[in-house]
Parts: structure tokens; sequence; C-alpha cells
């Protein structure tokens, strides 16, 4: 997608989507498409941290939700940082939070109505992959909240996560 | 007393106790530390060997070891078996929280000089002690007679969802390990503080010796090696992820009577993760 037609679909989603006045925060995330053997869609965990590494705001969870006796939440442990920051504390499936994994391709999710109310300061995006049979990654997109301007910070990612775009809006 | 002499009875069955130096290392390795399904299991492997996590030498018998649970409460060991050199048995973590998996041992032991100038041992190598008898079979006048109250543990932690502590508190009774950092808490890159207690005092002056796994794999034993302070703490420096093996020992002269001295052996497992 080239710069332009980017900005024209942002500018169309921001004045389709968000109400006027309210602040955004989306996420447009890759997943790549791999070629393996066996491929199975990635558990990813989205969530907010503060500069300490506590988390300030789970985003979203997305794994095998539809298993029988909540068997998908076998792997949850294994977006390590994620577990290790909050996950563990969170009785899985979390309203809101919870999610289908989603397949290759470039996706956008948004946070807009999750960090409302998010308490003003520095912060990191962090997006944290993990695949069954295959492998994990972590990436962080550092932020301030409220936004001053609109933004497009980005990370790119080198096996599990393709390039991501945080959407700021003031 | 009944209960305590049960206790006594029971774990000193091991042999453990016995006198003489230990070149082996008893184990008990968990195949997953932290767990995130609902209701998981794990399964564990229990030898002695003397490279740690391979076994290839003695099987560590099930019926020794125990587990305690996020209530504190005792927890079932499931499909115990024993093989030609391991054992195995499984845990169902069915309440959230940290889990135990230990093998615990105390009580008197002792060592002297019969008529003939041969040394003797109580408990006997190999036999199972019973406490009510040590006054009847320790000759109280022998040559060289020396009484230790001793100790021995060997512990693992497993955990569902969010680590706790009710299943870590300590019994004061003997050498112990009291966690400041959670066990599965360990993360490669942070540093983690674990207190030492003797009869729920701080062990001052204990040693340990940490071994990362894996020496098959390379030449040295990359051995880290610390003596806990004046509060009985040291502060463990992971240099990297994997499963690490903790022992550690004390000794002091300061026993209740018949015992002049106390000494206590303690040896842990601990999973180390990336971050």
């Amino acid at each position: 997608m080239s710069r332009i037609s980017s900005i024209t679909v942002l500018l169309a989603m921001t004045i389709a989507s968000v109400p006027a006045g309210a602040r955004e925060l989306s996420l447009e995330i890759e997943v790549p498409r791999l070629q393996v053997a066996e491929y199975h869609r990635p558990y990813l965990a989205i969530w907010v941290a503060r500069t300490d590494n506590s988390v300030a705001q789970h985003l979203s969870v997305l794994y095998d939700l539809d298993m029988e006796n909540q068997e998908g939440e076998k792997w949850l442990k294994d977006m390590r940082q994620w577990w290790r920051r909050g996950g563990r504390k969170l009785d899985m499936p979390v309203d809101g939070v919870s999610g289908a994994t989603i397949g290759p391709g470039v996706h956008r999710l948004d946070f807009s109505t999750q960090v409302a109310d998010l308490a003003p300061g520095e912060y990191r995006l962090m997006v944290e992959a993990s695949r069954e049979v295959g492998g994990r990654e972590v990436l962080a997109i550092p932020f301030q909240w409220p936004p001053r301007k609109a933004a497009m910070p980005r990370a790119a990612g080198g096996a599990e996560l393709g390039t991501l775009v945080l959407h700021l809006g003031p | 007393m009944k209960k305590l002499t049960t206790f006594l009875a029971t774990a000193l069955v091991a042999g453990g106790l016995s006198a003489g130096a230990q070149a082996h290392r008893a184990w008990v390795l968990p195949m997953s530390t932290v767990l995130s399904s609902e209701d998981p299991w794990v399964t564990f492997d229990a030898a002695i060997s003397n490279d740690i996590f391979y076994a290839d030498y003695h099987p560590l018998r099930t019926r020794d070891l125990q587990a305690t649970g996020p209530d504190g409460e005792s927890v079932e060991l499931h499909n115990a078996s024993t093989g030609k050199y391991r054992s195995t048995f499984d845990l169902n973590l069915k309440t959230p929280g940290t889990y135990k998996v230990f093998l615990a041992q105390a009580g008197l032991t002792a060592r002297w000089e019969d008529e003939n100038g041969e040394r003797r041992f109580w408990p006997g190598r190999g036999e199972a002690p019973d406490p009510a008898r040590f006054a009847s079979e320790v000759p109280m006048d022998a040559t060289n007679l020396l009484i230790t109250r001793s100790s021995r543990r060997i512990e693992t932690f497993v955990t569902a969802g969010e680590p706790d502590s009710a299943a870590l508190a300590p019994t004061n009774v003997g050498f112990e390990l009291v966690p400041v950092t959670h066990p599965n808490d360990l993360y490669a890159g942070e540093s983690a503080s674990f207190r030492f207690l003797m009869d729920g005092e701080p062990a001052v002056g204990a040693e340990v010796s940490i071994l990362p796994a894996g020496m098959r794999y390379r030449n040295a034993q990359e051995e880290i090696t610390l003596t806990t302070d004046a509060d009985g703490l040291v502060a463990v420096g992971w240099p990297g992820a994997g499963r690490y093996f903790l022992e550690a020992s004390y000794a002091d002269d300061r026993a209740q009577p018949p015992a002049s001295g106390r000494r206590g052996s303690y040896a842990a497992t601990f999973e180390v993760l990336p971050l």
C-alpha cells in the first residue's frame, strides 16, 4: 500500500469511525504468511506497558477460544512476557480482551475506547506473538498518551510479526 | 508426639541420613513449571545421578516424595512408577497457585567406635531408623560418640496461573529454603534472592552451589558458588535461561542435647525462563 493511499485510508477511517473529539489509538498489525509444513495461527497478546514494564491496560489476547474445556488456554503462557507481566493474573476469557486468532494478512484493531481513560504519560504498546510449532516475538512501540498530534510510529517484526503501525490521533 | 514420630520414621526411610558423603545428586524435575490452562497436569522425573537431569544411576523412590498445594494441604501424586533409572509421577494442579513437591527428612544420627575400634552408625546403612529405639541402640558412653541432628530436603516448584506463597511456608524444622523471589518467577538477566533457615533461624554461612543443566554439551561444570550472609540470604544472578540445580549445606554446633551439632542439606530444581 502506498503512503498516499494509506493516509487516505487513515483519514477515511478516522472520519468514518472515530467520533469528533475522541482520541484514537489503533494498531495495524501484519501477520506474516509463512512457508512452513505445519502452520498454526499465532497467539497474540497486545497490551499497554508503563515505563516500569507494568501493565497499564490489556488490549487484546487472541487465542484458540473455541477449543473444548478451554484447552486453548494451555499455550497462553508461551506469550512469556505478557504472561509474566500480568496475563497470569487474569481469569481468561476476559470480555472485550479475549478474541479468536487472526490469520496471515494486515489487520486493523481499534483500541480507542479501551485507552480513553488511560492516565497521561509515557507508554509502550506491546505486541507478543507465539505460534504452535513455531517461534515467538515481542515488539514494542513507545508512545505518549494523550497524543499531541496525529502520528504513526511503527515497528518491524523479523519472524512471527510483520510491520506494526500504531495510529495515534489527538 | 505421635505425629512427629511418624513423620520422622517415614522421612528417614529413604536412608538419606545415613553417614557418608553424597557424591550423587538427587533431583526432581518438572516437565513444566509455569502453566496457563484450566486444571493442568505436570509430569515429573525423579532420580539420583552425577550429571544433573540425566537419569543414569538410580531412581529416587516416589514413596518418599510429598506435594503441598496452594491451600497448604497435601496433594496426591498420581501415576507414580519407578524404573531402572528414574521414577516418574504426575501432579494435577486443580487449584490455581503454587505447588511444592518435596522430600523432607529430619532426625538424629550418630556414629561411634565400638570396643574393637570399629566404626558404628545409627541408623545403620540402609536401615529404617525408629526414633523410639535411638536410646536403646546408641551407647551413650561409647568412644568418640558423635550425635548430630540432621535434616535433608529436596524440592521443586510448579505454578498454575499466578504464583502464590502458601506452599512455600517454612516448617521451621531443619535446613530450609524460603524464597524471597518466587521460585516460579525466575527470568534470565534478573537476580533471585533466597533465604536459608536452620530450625527457623537464618542459616548464616551456608554454602550454596548452583549448576546449570546440560553438562553433557559443555566442558566445564560452570558451577556458581555462594555463601549465605548474616540474614541467611543469597542473591543468584542467572547466567541464562534453562533449568538449574541448587545444592546447599549447613552445619553448626548449636544442637539440643543429646545432639552436639546440627547438619542440613538442601537441593532444589528451578526453571529460569527467557523474557
